[in-house]
């Protein structure tokens, strides 16, 4: 019976660790239609930003924020990077480091500085290796990111743009797209691209109190507010998706892995007992 | 002759109020607010305080916002609610929170890679993840 016991142990823990896999899988399951409904409901606002800031742009066509002013000359580039807390999650986050060591790479090679905002505990551990300024982190969002996690990063960026050491912002997280595929995206956060809404058809404008200036810049900052927010949900979606993929494939592997054992198991016990027959038989005509 | 106006309460996190009101009543920048249907375009900002949001049939309804900005158009109302209080010193105190956690994650910095050495141990965790598929794929024959 040599090596069956192994085997009994081997299947063991196998079983074990299938249980955990698919326990991870249905927690994952759960929680990604939370986090889709969350993303839904931050859209509104987002959008309605979107519009007013649109509208305020048509109707001031001479006052340019520099939110939305294109720089001439690009030196230093700011990314915020949106990474997910846990691991167990599949490639996700090493394809969007791997497509980010890329660019980081072109910027390098043009000259230009490099400085990040990390989100999520993976971006940190990883980024935190390579010689690259990072401006500031955010980690612990859980299950349910508040707005307010992210208000003191978000501003880092914002303050460096506004004061000339910063050229270019660029959003990157996971867009997800459905349950088996998410995507990397890397947005232009920062200059705004211009509204490409529907051109106004007559003119009118809003009473501003107190002015358009100061109302401009504070909507601005707080739609780059809800773009970031909205991408930690995606990302948050995304987490979700690839680690309910990745623990279903773990799941799948461990089954397969239990049966060819059994088979290995059923196989040696086979064995031993011919052997034994053969044994007795052999001993009997000794006799 | 519509004698209400579409009233919208979104907050970056959710949607908190939608519907048609009789007139909405908030605390504007520069003085109370009520809005009624075909109230002149306006944007403005909101101090923290209660929206009330009058309803057709007569009834009412509360919602507290942390300030925010409320955008008028003559059919419909937006208030566009922060979650968190929000000030200047607020916002600086959690901008230099979010880099003192930068800086204490650094403090541990082991080594310091280059860049062709973390690509390196990209692409080795990239194999391994690679690897792993091509078993699955092994196993499932």
């Amino acid at each position: 019976m040599s090596g069956s016991k192994e085997i009994v142990g081997q299947i063991k823990s196998i079983k074990n660790t299938r249980k955990v896999t698919s326990a991870l899988e249905m927690v994952s399951a759960s929680k990604i239609r939370k986090a889709q409904d969350r993303m839904q409901e931050s859209r509104p606002y987002a959008r309605m930003i979107r519009q007013v800031t649109g509208h305020l742009a048509h109707a001031n066509p001479d006052y340019k924020h520099p939110f939305m002013q294109e720089r001439d000359e690009v030196k230093h580039v700011g990314y915020v990077i949106i990474s997910s807390d846990r691991g167990l999650c599949g490639g996700l986050n090493n394809n969007l480091f791997r497509k980010l060591l890329a660019r980081f790479r072109e910027h390098q090679e043009a000259g230009q500085d490099v400085s990040l905002v990390l989100i999520g505990r993976k971006a940190q551990q990883f980024f935190k290796r390579i010689r690259i300024e990072i401006a500031a982190t955010v980690e612990d969002l859980g299950e349910q990111p508040q707005l307010e996690q992210l208000i003191g990063a978000i501003k880092i960026m914002l303050d460096g743009y506004r004061d000339g050491s910063l050229d270019r912002i660029h959003l990157c997280y996971n867009h997800f797209i459905n349950t088996m595929t998410q995507r990397v995206r890397i947005d232009n956060l920062l200059p705004l691209p211009p509204a490409t809404d529907e051109p106004m058809l007559q003119y009118w404008d809003y009473i501003y109190e107190p002015d358009a200036e100061s109302l401009l810049d504070d909507l601005l900052v707080r739609y780059i507010e809800s773009l970031v927010y909205n991408a930690t949900l995606e990302n948050l979606a995304s987490e979700h998706a690839a680690r309910m993929v990745a623990m279903k494939n773990a799941s799948d592997n461990a089954n397969n892995l239990i049966d060819e054992l059994n088979l290995a198991y059923n196989k040696a016990r086979q064995a031993a007992i011919t052997q034994e027959i053969s044994e007795i038989v052999s001993g009997a005509g000794a006799v | 002759m519509a004698s209400t106006i579409q009233c919208d309460i979104v907050s970056a996190e959710s949607e908190i109020f939608s519907g048609e009101a009789s007139m909405v009543v908030v605390s504007g920048e520069e003085g109370e607010l009520g809005i009624a249907p075909r109230h002149a375009p306006l944007l403005t900002r909101i101090k923290p305080g209660q929206v009330r949001v009058m309803l057709p049939d007569g009834g009412e309804e509360f919602y507290y916002v942390s300030g925010g900005m409320l955008e008028v158009q003559p059919h419909v109302v937006t208030v566009l609610a922060d979650t968190a209080a929000r000030a200047a010193d607020l916002d600086e105190a959690a901008a230099v929170k979010a880099k003192e956690e930068a800086r204490r994650a650094l403090v541990d910095r082991t080594a310091d890679m280059g860049m062709a050495e973390a690509q390196a141990q990209l692409a080795e965790a990239v194999a391994q993840l690679a690897a792993l598929e091509r078993l699955r794929e092994k196993l499932k024959h």
